[in-house]
């Protein structure tokens, strides 16, 4: 493979614009076979998304601010042209969290970390000219716009009780099957089909080229962790991805062709489905927190100006993550009725997570342990992501308990916690790589200043927002209600005037990101100095549009 | 070594009642026979009981406007003390009237909450530090350390201990929770419909309880039943309650007639899901007479949220006059007088749990 490559370099090594050479733009973006090309559309399709899915976490909020049903029965109607019924707006209810769960897995944090960053450096950090498989890049990418329409287009049809699927993302049957009768339903699942044969070609293209195309001298050991973390999480793509694809495959199946693989009164198992949703489930969570463990490693070692401290044991402790985060998905069934040693099991399981999980904690403290610390805006964010993910984890630790879950399980806490590790986890980690990595990518350096407040008004903002869950979930609040009793008022506002404060931030991250593109500062190779030693930092800022066409060498 | 006997002990207590499929062939050859028993105590006031339970959802007519029957008052709920009802402002779990709901929230908050509060500060104090003492001003020149076996070794042992620690009352708990209910325990069948529950009592004669939320004041039409303060706070309060024995083992069933429910309380640390085509048991003894509040706790459609589960637990020889009320029997009573109503409760007074209900249970062996 590289020596191809090498002799394709020598051919246009005496033309030096040709390395620049740019199609049109129609070419360049709708039909594109560049690696960075569909990383900048990956990334802007995300935000796009992301605004979205946080826009319905908007309306929900607001709907939440106050016991009562203040808005819902209006936006039904508005949705449906009609004056629509109690049952239709709470039918809405259930469309917006299922829309606001589906959006931000599947639309937005894993097209961003995956499809975004990775696309974008991990050619650059392994030293190729672009990724294995171009064109089938394209696919992915075009596959995931695709099914990112098909679901919005979801909730303009009838799916049962009102518009649109209300079945949460984790479309359980029998609600998603002859508990939604109507399109919508068979919508969102095709959408679901779509975006996961998008993730598994990525995830080929992703194996593919970390195994084949790393530069002379780079051996597995020798690659940056970011490239590590993307490696595993496209095997946790590769061998789950098919498990969901054969689980909402039979729930059309049942929905649509006469089967009874969840159907109890036709002698199946609606738990079945559970199995093997979550079998994909868990996976998927790894999947996307990993890429962000690895965007830490590499910002906390830049701005520490010291390598990775225990680098084996951080590139281990991903793979652990990924292998046994196969073995614990029943851990979101504890109270569907599972044998006294089941739960044990998933117990035990689900707390040796944990022990890896530490690891890397320790070992990003450890690397910052005696650095020359610069506190840059994404070594803000790397530290905030360190603090936040460990009180998301160690709430996972709490849950983890089968005989506690009796209690917490379909709770707030269960949202306060996948939250503290998405929002503030996932979420914080894509902040920190678009901070660090935006100069390389755009060619204009962000500001500062307004990174910095961003953070802090977004790190108040989500902490407002989310610590208070855990207080709601104890005192016993379920998910997915659209109204409580008024004994849940206090903490739900507070929880919204978090949601105002954090809104405030995204709108900085705006005007930040515009004014960059407008009038930011041109960025220079390595504008990190020192302490960034990968290959994307050799190259000018932004990179040429084909890069390493003579492949560096790693000593 | 401990924790391996515990799992011996626990498998052995499995191989007996609560497997999910063993469990419904042993209670239901009982609702048969007492079927045939119940009409013939049945009283004028099981017809209204009986009529109610056939009746769909919304549909059925209450006796009364606050849910009273001949003998059979609903309890208030205890508003000065947030018994089994959510508290404002509140971040702590709900008191708890299960000894394994008080275990479960002693472990969590003696055990892990400790810990895990800990270890965060833990690592925002680290952080804190390199903050102080490793930023660029203070200490120009980086260390180049980047391995050290001792801390590595010590950082991956020392959760492994911590994590030990907490498994072993988990899983205790876990045992504990998973103990089968005795012979003698009193049966309720628990059924999800889209959206109310079913409580069914196939040891009383096999009636069931159709429960609804009561609505406010200002949303049911004239005439018809709506919440007060007596039933308990709005969006929590049930038409019909679950009425249980307080202080008496009870096994509780869940299933389901449409989709996926889940049948919850708070305040006894009790979440069973419902599923169509299965039926989930699980023990239960509640410390105190009380009325205990919960709500559905699985996403199953539009009115999910408005689905409440109200429990009352009483004192055994009230429960029995609630039972009398809703035209069914007491164990002990149908065989030796099949017509004689009043003695039914008249009999009640007596069962301490273990000594009287004894011969309840062997009937239906």
């Amino acid at each position: 493979m590289t020596t191809i490559a090498a002799t394709g370099t020598d051919l246009h090594a005496h033309d030096h614009h040709d390395a620049d050479h740019k199609p049109g733009f129609f070419a360049r973006w709708f039909m594109s076979t560049n690696h960075k090309d569909i990383g900048t559309l990956y990334l802007i399709f995300a935000i796009f998304a992301g605004v979205v899915g946080g826009a319905i976490s908007g309306l929900m909020r607001l709907e939440l601010a106050a016991p009562g049903i203040q808005y819902l029965q209006g936006w039904a109607s508005m949705m449906a042209g009609k004056e629509a019924s109690l049952d239709e707006a709470y039918h809405m209810w259930n469309v917006l969290i299922t829309a606001h769960g589906l959006i931000m897995v599947f639309f937005m944090v894993m097209p961003a970390i995956i499809g975004g960053f990775g696309n974008w450096f991990v050619p650059l950090m392994i030293g190729a000219p672009d990724m294995a498989f171009p064109r089938m890049n394209n696919v992915s990418f075009w596959l995931t716009v695709v099914a990112f329409i098909m679901l919005l287009g979801s909730s303009f049809v009838p799916g049962g009780t009102g518009l649109g699927a209300g079945t949460g993302w984790t479309v359980y049957a029998p609600l998603s099957t002859s508990g939604s009768v109507g399109p919508a339903v068979d919508m969102a699942i095709f959408s679901l089909h779509l975006a996961g044969a998008a993730s598994i070609l990525g995830a080929i293209n992703f194996i593919t080229t970390i195994f084949n195309m790393r530069a002379p001298g780079m051996t597995l050991h020798k690659m940056p962790l970011f490239v590590w973390s993307v490696l595993v999480t496209a095997f946790l793509l590769l061998l789950a991805l098919p498990v969901l694809a054969a689980a909402i495959t039979m729930l059309l199946v049942d929905r649509n062709f006469g089967g009874a693989f969840f159907d109890a009164a036709a002698g199946g198992d609606p738990v079945l489905y559970q199995h093997l949703f979550w079998f994909f489930g868990h996976p998927e969570v790894y999947i996307m927190i990993l890429p962000g463990f690895g965007i830490i490693s590499q910002i906390v070692a830049t701005f520490s100006r010291k390598p990775v401290f225990g680098y084996l044991g951080m590139a281990y402790a991903m793979v652990a993550i990924g292998v046994v985060g196969f073995v614990v998905w029943a851990h979101h069934m504890f109270t569907t009725g599972m044998s006294v040693d089941m739960k044990m099991y998933f117990t035990a399981a689900t707390m040796v997570i944990a022990v890896p999980t530490g690891i890397k904690i320790f070992s990003w403290i450890a690397t910052m342990w005696g650095g020359s610390v610069s506190f840059k805006t994404p070594m803000v964010w790397a530290m905030g992501f360190i603090f936040m993910f460990t009180v998301g984890g160690v709430t996972g630790v709490v849950l983890a308990n089968g005989g506690l879950d009796d209690n917490l399980h379909d709770t707030y806490y269960v949202v306060a916690h996948f939250h503290y590790v998405l929002s503030l986890g996932a979420v914080f980690s894509l902040f920190a790589g678009f901070y660090y990595w935006f100069g390389k990518m755009s060619g204009r350096h962000l500001n500062e200043f307004l990174g910095h407040l961003h953070f802090w008004v977004f790190f108040i903002g989500v902490n407002v927002l989310f610590f208070p869950m855990h207080f709601l979930g104890n005192s016993g609040m379920p998910r997915r209600y659209p109204d409580y009793p008024e004994a849940f008022a206090y903490w739900n506002g507070v929880a919204s005037m978090g949601y105002a404060i954090m809104a405030v931030g995204i709108l900085i991250f705006f005007v930040n990101v515009i004014w960059s593109l407008l009038a930011g500062r041109r960025a220079e190779d390595n504008y990190w100095g020192e302490g960034a030693t990968t290959l994307e930092w050799t190259l000018t800022s932004p990179p040429p549009y084909h890069q390493f066409e003579t492949l560096p060498v790693i000593k | 070594m401990i924790m391996l006997k515990k799992f011996l002990v626990v498998m052995a207590a499995m191989a007996m009642p609560s497997l999910a499929l063993a469990q419904p062939a042993n209670p239901a050859p009982a609702p048969v026979t007492k079927e045939v028993a119940a009409p013939v105590v049945a009283t004028p006031a099981a017809a209204p009981a009986a009529a109610e339970a056939a009746a769909p959802a919304a549909a059925a007519a209450p006796k009364s406007m606050d849910g009273s029957l001949p003998g059979y008052t609903p309890m208030r709920p205890d508003y000065a003390n947030n018994v089994g009802m959510p508290k404002a402002k509140e971040v702590d779990f709900q008191e708890q009237f299960s000894d394994n709901g008080q275990y479960a929230k002693w472990i969590n908050n003696t055990v892990l909450l400790p810990i895990i509060t800990i270890i965060s500060l833990f690592v925002l104090g680290l952080l804190l530090w390199v903050i102080v003492r490793f930023n660029r001003r203070v200490n120009p020149v980086p260390s180049k350390t980047t391995h050290n076996t001792f801390i590595e070794v010590v950082w991956t042992l020392v959760p492994v201990l911590i994590l030990l620690g907490i498994a072993y009352p988990s899983l205790d708990l876990l045992a504990k929770q998973f103990k089968p209910a005795p012979a003698d325990a009193v049966t309720i069948k628990a059924t999800g419909y889209q959206w109310y529950w079913g409580y069914t009592y196939p040891d009383h004669g096999g009636f069931e309880v159709v429960s609804n939320m009561l609505k406010e004041e200002g949303d049911v039409a004239k005439g018809e039943r709506f919440r007060t303060e007596n039933d308990g706070p709005k969006l929590m309060a049930a038409d019909n309650r679950m009425v249980v024995p307080a202080g008496v083992p009870l096994r509780i069933q869940t299933t389901a007639a449409d989709v996926i429910h889940a049948f919850a309380v708070p305040s006894l640390w009790f979440k069973l899901d419902a599923v169509p085509g299965r039926l989930n048991e699980k023990s239960l003894t509640i410390t105190k007479p009380g009325v205990y509040f919960g709500q559905c706790s699985e996403l199953c459609g539009a009115r999910h949220a408005f689905m409440p589960i109200v429990v009352e637990a009483l004192p055994p020889e009230k429960f029995a006059a609630w039972v009398k009320a809703q035209g069914g029997t007491m164990p002990g009573a149908e065989k030796p007088a099949p017509a004689a109503a009043a003695p039914a409760a008249a009999a009640a007074p007596a069962p301490t749990t273990d000594t009287a209900a004894a011969p309840a249970a062997a009937p239906t062996k």
